[in-house]
Formats: structure tokens, sequence, C-alpha cells
């Protein structure tokens, strides 16, 4: 009878012990608000152009850290996704800008300046200032700022602004990238282009 | 200190947990797919090996011994290791988020890894078991599991790109390849006679 309740008493005892460490660890260790969502907002590219369905990025980085995909951002591009993977050490996704024609070719906003009434909708619908121009004067866009986000297109009233490809210069000029080896596409490995 | 090198150098190579013993085989298959998540894994599985290899050793030495409980120490050693494993991840959520999302489902499956419970059975079953020598058979173990890990981690994604027969795609290979690694190993097996 002793036996048993000498065994019954250690393990108590053990499981008490480690119980009130553990009970000190957790008020220790302490983990205030969730420090990833300030290093996923850091990575995002701050337009707040709200293209991946959240009011901007910082709600976006939260819902990222509550797992949403992290492929849902066209003005950060292919860089940020692989930023984020490498972050949030997931797999690498492909862009996904819902059916914008094709992910690769950069885009740059351009408004027919001859159509223009200015009425300044689209200057308030850019969320990196690339648009210049005031209230009645044509409004132009500064091509270098512009993220090709197309959220001045849809407020435009008289529908001047169109997206175009940005033109090849010899600055940014590349090389088409090589085929990638393996014989299948899907053994295929992205070459980064440097 | 040539009995600390012996016990460490054995339970690295001669005895691997992993490929020698086969303890410790869902973490080895399971978080092996990237390097870095395998490095992460590692790093915590070391830290919670040795940790809990010590104190099973203290609870063996000053509690089951003393009161003659040795039929007890499955359990109390399972309730080592979750409180160590418990600690653990309380300590990574505080000190690396990051790390503490990489490792996600498998830092409190370090608590069901066999080689931790393993580690702490075998090493009270010799008969001359002390302080240090738990500390270092702990520790070896844990450097064992780390280098396979990382080794098959390296392997895998190198693997991942290879030109693989359809029906030997994923897990298949995996295993095969982590055969062949066991193979190798048992070449380490006259090394040193303990």
């Amino acid at each position: 009878m002793t036996t048993v309740l000498i065994a019954i008493a250690a393990l108590l005892g053990l499981a008490a012990l480690f119980g009130a460490l553990l009970g000190y660890a957790s008020e220790k260790f302490k983990v205030e608000g969730d420090p990833i969502v300030e290093q996923i907002d850091a990575l995002l590219p701050q337009t707040q152009c709200g293209q991946c369905g959240h009011p901007g990025c910082r709600p976006y980085a939260e819902a990222i850290a509550e797992g949403e995909e992290h492929n849902l951002c066209p003005p950060g591009g292919e860089t940020t996704v692989e930023a984020l993977s490498e972050l949030l050490g997931r797999e690498v996704l492909p862009l996904d800008n819902e059916g914008a024609e094709d992910a690769s070719v950069e885009r740059v906003a351009y408004i027919r300046e001859d159509e223009c009434i200015g009425c300044t909708k689209c200057i308030q619908a850019c969320p990196v200032d690339a648009i210049v121009g005031a209230a009645k004067q044509m409004h132009t866009v500064i091509a270098d700022e512009c993220t090709g986000c197309d959220l001045c297109v849809e407020p435009c009233p008289v529908d001047c602004i169109d997206m175009i490809e940005r033109p090849v210069t010899l600055a940014t000029w590349t090389w088409d990238r090589p085929a990638g080896i393996g014989r299948r596409p899907e053994q295929r490995i992205e070459v980064v282009n440097l | 200190m040539t009995e600390y090198l012996l016990i460490l150098i054995s339970a690295v190579l001669v005895n691997n947990f992993v490929l020698v013993q086969f303890l410790g085989l869902c973490p080895f298959m399971g978080v092996s797919n990237k390097v870095e998540t395998a490095m992460g894994m590692s790093l915590a599985t070391t830290f919670v090996l040795t940790l809990s290899s010590v104190l099973a050793y203290l609870t063996w030495a000053y509690i089951l011994v003393p009161f003659e409980l040795q039929y007890l120490r499955t359990i109390s050693f399972i309730l080592v290791i979750a409180v160590a494993v418990q600690f653990t991840e309380m300590f990574v959520k505080k000190a690396s988020p990051l790390l503490y999302r990489v490792l996600g489902v498998f830092l409190p499956l370090i608590t069901s890894n066999c080689a931790v419970l393993g580690v702490a059975l075998l090493n009270v079953r010799q008969t001359d078991a002390t302080f240090m020598s738990s500390l270092t058979y702990g520790l070896g173990a844990a450097l064992g599991f780390s280098l396979v890990l990382i080794l098959f981690a390296a392997m895998r994604e190198r693997i991942a790109v290879a030109d693989v027969p359809e029906a030997f795609r994923g897990p298949s290979i995996g295993l095969i390849t982590a055969g062949l690694m066991s193979l190798a190993f048992m070449g380490f097996s006259g090394l040193i006679k303990l």
C-alpha cells in the first residue's frame, strides 16, 4: 500500500513542479502582439492599392499572418512573392493578379490628354501619387512612379486612361529567359535574370 | 574526457538514432523538404533532446531510484519531455517568431519524437550513467539527428528537380534515399565498440 502511495506522491510532486515551471515560463515569455505582421508589412510595397482584396497593405499583412495566400500583390510582383515565401517558409507561388493579361509584362497608365476633362478622380485613386494635374486642368501620369496597378482606370468618367506596356529601353532590355533545365514543364527551374 | 568523446562519436555516427536505430523517422521524412526548415527543426530538436536527456537523468537518479519507482520511468520521462517541449515552444515563440512559424506543427510534435524518449530510456539503462554522460549522450544523439536531417534535406532539394521516374516521385524516392543513407552509415559500425 505504501509503495503505491509513494509512487502516486512522487508523480504528483513531479507534475506539480513542472506545472509551476511552465506557469512561470508562460508569464516570463509572454508574446505581445504578433511581430510577424510587422515583418510582412515591411516587405509589402505600401502602395495601399487594395488589389489583394484588403483595404491596404497592413490589413493584408495581418491576413497573410492569419494564413491567407501571399501571392495576391500585383504591385509587388514576383519579387515580393519570393521575399514573402522566404520569410514565411511557404512555397513560392505564381503571382495571382486575377486575369490581368500577362504578369511578366510591366504596364504603365497612360492618359489620352486631349480627352481628359480634369475631374481629378484618377488623382484621388492613385495609391502612389503618380498622376499630376489640378481641377479642370489636364492630368498626366509620371511613368517612372506608376506601378501599373490599374486603380485609376475605373474611376475615370470619360475612359481616357489606357494601360500600356512599358516600352523597352536600353536600360531595361534583357535577354529572354532560357527555357530552363529538364524536359517537362513542371521540372523547369525559374532562372533569375541578373 | 576520452569517454565523453567516445559517447559523442558513438551517438552521432555509429549508433545514429535515425539511420541505425530507426528512431525519429517522422520528422526525418516530414521536415526534410527544405534545408532551412530542416536546420530550424534540428536546432529545436537539439535543444529539447539535450534538455530532456539531462532532466530525465535527474528524475531517474533523484526521484525514481531512491523511491524504487524504476517501473514508472516511461510515464515520468514522457512528462519530462512534454514539459521540455512546452518550455522550448514558449521560448522559441518569444525569441524567434519566424522560426516558430517555420517549425509550425513540428515543434509540438517533438514531444512524440520517439528519439527523445529513446535517448532518455536507453541512457538510464546503462548502469553507470552520470549527469555528464547523459548530457553528452543527449547532445550526441541530437547532433546525429541534426546531421542526418540536414544532409537528407540537402539531398531532397536536389532530388526535387531531378528527372525521377514517375512511379518513384515524392516520398518513395525519399524513402529509397533514406535507405541508401542508412546503408552508408553502416560503414561506421566498426569504428567504436562500447
